[in-house]
């Protein structure tokens, strides 16, 4: 929060966020669905979707603490769920594809709903605000976590809402984005006829099913994700060995319209690690410093001496160039 | 009948001051519309024979000609144009159906010209396309749902595909329709820029085989010149079922422009007239496609995309999904205002539908259906400059065919005369004394600046929109506005409205 | 040396180079209808042979060994040793004739346009530039280079 807050001029008051991983140990085998409700009538009629698709363990507002810059919040729940085995199993779907249709059901069907979180042992805590202030609403310094991803946001495309602040979560996903993709509407028609519902017309919504899409419905490993979303020039192609040349080139083939363009940097986290992107020509700034077994990612490198004032190593990625950071003891980011 | 009621559509204009009578005009005019009257010294002209073609004008040492409209004024009336009244004139004079070359010349909605593109300001930085690398590379062919993978590497080789360096192919016009000369230019700039040219339904002129791997070879209802190393000659084959400006009807190569050449690459006998059928008389139905595909497909041992073209009518969303699933790597569909080399003038400017809302309804209809990834998607008819071609891909289009634009760069001047033989420009010609005037080394260098050109075009609007790889434009719909347009239109297109 | 080379397979028969030809040698090189209108209009030294469809512009093939050089009687046909460009000394050249009937390749003609000289392509050698018909063929049917 601290780190964040000394962004305070790159963001306007319209979005902050963070999501934590780790933060529900109790819980860790459910799925933490956290949502916004624009009234008690919205919250009634959704929660017979919920009802009727999960096992709701737990039901119960999110505790807040009043803050005089964050005014008119929604109504913010959390459920810890598991889903209804008979239910997956009539639908046809995964375990996960079912949570993510139910998720795409509520949040492009039933009006004044929006589930903002939707992992296991993680959340999203987000809205309008500086993000300083919406750490300090949520009581964010009661929570413990391993991994911690922190936004704010200036928007420009969308009107600054609660759903829309970052990070955007799906699953055990949450990402994190700075800057504006121009390849929005190509990402995005692919996505949907792969069941992806762009309710929100936000960048962040798409990088994040796009990486969804291609690491857990594709089987790709990190690197190759990577490579699709921020694909090496076909002159950098060019001067690959034959083996990855071939990799390579069937990637831009194939999911051509994956590469995301125009200026982002990223940071992507999943209950593994993180994953830290900036586009293929680095239109965007992104630094990153390790100490230790921390490691840190920001947009500019005093938000990282903020809070680790002596950082053993700092270096700018290249564009394109994945910094990855895993637990200890795993070796995949999914 | 002696009163021919056809009035002449140009007057020639020859500043006397000018005209040297060198005689340039008469020697270059294959309608005889100049004249060297021997007995005055001097060249004079037929107004009535100039078919707008402009050789005289573009050769004439002194500047001394110009063609004009006819003045002659029919009393105005909405219903009765002066176009209705002398295309009446001719048929009754003549009984026959009214022919033409090129595309319709009807005033249709252009829809390209009711669509705007969008450009980065502030909150996304544009690309400058000198500095930054901007990539047009397009890969057309069938596209597997997913890789498999083991330790980075590819396990399974990926479909047969044609890799462009632009997004620009040269359409389907046969040896036949046009002259060898035409095609040796447009295979030559093809392989100079990295792209393909289609061979059309005339066969592969044996001179041309060593630019296959540039080619496209047709295969089309009258199956001329198509055998075994035909298909195999080319780096694709595509099924031509229908063309943009004639939907529904087959072709007719007049006997007197299959001279030898022409049939041995037709496998036809010399002066025999070449009739495409209507349909394929094969393909009655979907699935005689799908048979016809797999027969291709096994001929050239799965190492050629198929491609299957047809003409935009009203179905063609419908249409369009079925040749996907009948197992198409191409799709590529022709306009209604697309061009040709003969055509009945009522077909041509009456049937089919336009382009871009053929593409928009292709595109979201395969989109729908979860398989527009599948295939690739090529378009034509009427591309006439690289916004076109930006906006095209915009809608969803992977890229496009040009044909008249190529014949432009050609020196074409769209007098829509193809169907006569009698091109001045020596393209749509079988004449060995017009064929001449067309050198493909000037030809392939002009057909090939024409795609660079169009492809810095493409990139300075890419960058401007802050997209760096063509890929990220497709389908991108966003980046489209349209001005002018209704509801429905913009429905169909996809498209918000300039200010939303 | 460079010569002027004719592509008969892509000679549109215009005859501009003719044209050229003849406002190059003419009394007003720079204006191609004074050329045409005024004063004498002298033949063109570049001449379109024509068989339809085959064509193609023929010149003085400017021969090492020029046979034109050893039949002119008044020494006018001279071959530069230089250049190797042939040209008639036409102050010298008193109309025998002699050249045309040397000439292997009919490149040679008779200009009574004023006094009776032959006439003969010079490669436009008074201008030190492209041959006009070169410059000007619109289809690239001349070339002028050195096959040596």
């Amino acid at each position: 929060m601290k780190s964040i807050a000394l962004m305070h001029e790159r963001s306007n008051g319209l979005g902050g966020g963070f999501a934590a991983y780790g933060i529900y140990p109790e819980y860790a085998d459910h799925y933490a669905m956290h949502v916004f409700y624009d009234s008690l009538s919205h919250r009634l009629t959704a929660e017979e979707f919920i009802n009727e698709h999960f096992d709701v363990d737990t039901s119960e507002m999110i505790h807040t603490r009043r803050v005089k810059t964050i005014n008119n919040p929604p109504l913010i729940w959390r459920y810890f769920v598991q889903p209804k085995k008979t239910k997956i199993v009539s639908s046809g779907l995964t375990e996960e594809d079912y949570i993510v249709a139910c998720v795409m059901k509520i949040n492009s069907c039933y009006e004044g709903a929006y589930i903002f979180s939707s992992g296991k042992n993680m959340g999203a805590f987000k809205g309008v605000g500086y993000p300083e202030d919406i750490g300090e609403f949520y009581r964010l310094d009661e929570y413990k976590g391993y991994i911690w991803t922190a936004h704010g946001r200036f928007p420009t495309n969308t009107p600054g809402w609660w759903g829309g602040a970052h990070p955007f979560t799906l699953l055990d996903w949450s990402i994190v984005h700075n800057g504006e993709i121009s390849s929005y509407d190509a990402n995005r028609r692919f996505l949907e006829m792969f069941g992806y519902k762009c309710t929100l017309q936000t960048d962040t919504e798409v990088i994040t099913y796009i990486f969804d899409y291609l690491m857990r419905k594709q089987g790709l490993s990190i690197d190759l994700t990577v490579a699709t979303v921020a694909a090496p020039l076909w002159k950098e192609i060019d001067r690959m060995e034959e083996g990855q040349k071939e990799t390579i080139k069937a990637l831009r083939t194939v999911y051509s319209s994956l590469l995301v363009n125009g200026p982002f940097s990223i940071i992507l986290g999943t209950r593994n690690g993180i994953v830290a992107l900036n586009d293929r020509i680095k239109l965007r700034n992104m630094v990153a410093a390790t100490k230790g077994d921390f490691l840190y990612v920001a947009s500019e490198e005093s938000g990282i001496r903020e809070i680790c004032p002596d950082p053993e190593k700092v270096w700018v990625p290249k564009g394109g160039e994945p910094v990855i950071g895993l637990l200890e003891g795993v070796n995949q980011i999914i | 009948m002696n009163l021919n009621y056809a009035m002449p559509q140009f007057i020639i204009d020859r500043n006397r001051d000018r005209c040297i009578d060198c005689k340039v005009c008469v020697n270059q005019c294959a309608n005889e519309a100049h004249i060297y009257d021997e007995e005055e010294g001097r060249v004079i002209s037929d107004d009535s024979r100039c078919i707008g073609c402009h050789r005289c004008v573009a050769l004439c040492p002194t500047r001394a000609l110009s063609v004009r409209k006819y003045p002659l004024e029919y009393r105005e009336h909405h219903t009765w144009t002066a176009s209705d009244i002398d295309l009446i004139y001719k048929q009754a004079a003549s009984g026959g159906i009214l022919l033409t070359g090129m595309g319709t010349d009807k005033n249709y909605r252009i829809y390209w010209d009711h669509l705007l593109l969008n450009a980065s300001q502030v909150t996304n930085p544009s690309i400058d396309p000198l500095r930054e690398p901007m990539e047009l590379k397009t890969f057309l062919g069938r596209k597997p749902d997913s890789l498999i993978f083991k330790n980075g590497r590819l396990l399974e080789e990926l479909p047969p595909q044609l890799e462009l360096e632009v997004p620009i192919m040269f359409s389907a016009m046969s040896f036949g329709s046009i002259s060898l000369n035409a095609h040796k230019s447009l295979a030559r700039a093809a392989e100079e820029v990295g792209t393909f040219y289609n061979t059309g339904e005339g066969g592969l002129h044996r001179d041309l085989y060593r630019y296959g791997n540039n080619t496209i070879v047709q295969v089309a209802s009258g199956r001329f010149g198509v055998h075994q190393g035909y298909l195999k000659a080319g780096a694709a084959v595509e099924i031509k079922i229908g063309q943009g400006a004639k939907p529904g009807i087959g072709g007719h190569l007049p006997g007197e422009k299959v001279g030898k050449e022409v049939s041995l690459t037709r496998m036809i006998p010399m002066g025999s007239d070449a009739i495409s059928p209507a349909p394929h008389h094969d393909i009655y139905s979907i699935e005689d496609l799908r048979q016809l595909i797999y027969a291709l497909k096994e001929a050239t041992n799965y190492e050629r995309p198929v491609s299957v073209k047809i003409a935009a009518v009203h179905n063609v969303a419908a249409i369009a999904s079925g040749i996907a699933r009948a197992g198409a790597d191409i799709i590529a569909i022709d306009g209604f205002r697309a061009g040709t080399g003969a055509t009945p003038l009522r077909t041509r400017d009456n049937v089919g539908i336009p382009i871009e809302l053929a593409l928009a309804a292709v595109d979201f209809r395969l989109r729908e259906e979860g398989i527009r990834n599948q295939v690739s998607l090529v378009i034509g008819g009427s591309i006439r400059n690289s916004a076109d071609i930006v906006k095209a891909i915009a809608l969803g289009a992977d890229a496009v065919y040009i044909g008249t634009a190529a014949l432009i760069a050609l020196g074409c001047h769209m007098c829509q005369q193809c169907y006569t033989g009698k091109c001045n420009w020596g393209i749509a010609t079988q004449d060995p004394n017009l064929v001449k005037r067309l050198n493909p080394d000037i030809g392939a260098k002009r057909a090939a600046n024409l795609l660079r050109a169009w492809a810095h075009e493409i990139k300075e609007l890419l960058g401007g929109m802050g997209i760096n790889a063509l890929e990220s434009l497709r389908g991108n719909r966003l980046m489209l506005r349209g001005v002018n347009l209704s509801e429905k239109e913009l429905e169909i297109l996809g498209v918000k409205h300039a200010g939303e | 040396m460079k010569r002027v080379y004719a592509k008969e397979d892509v000679c549109a028969g215009c005859k501009l180079c003719e044209v050229h030809c003849i406002v190059a040698h003419s009394e007003y090189p720079g204006d191609i209808i004074k050329a045409f209108k005024k004063g004498t209009r002298p033949v063109s030294r570049v001449i379109v042979e024509e068989n339809r469809p085959i064509s193609f512009a023929l010149q003085c093939r400017h021969c090492d060994d020029a046979p034109c050089t050893k039949a002119c009687i008044t020494g006018a046909m001279h071959r530069d040793p230089e250049t190797g460009i042939v040209t008639n000394r036409e102050e010298r050249c008193v109309g025998c004739w002699t050249c045309i009937l040397a000439c292997p390749f009919g490149a040679i003609r008779r200009d009574e346009t004023g006094r009776k000289v032959a006439s003969k392509c010079d490669l436009c050698s008074k201008t030190d530039g492209v041959p006009v018909c070169v410059a000007n063929c619109p289809n690239d049917a001349l070339i002028f280079e050195d096959r040596n």
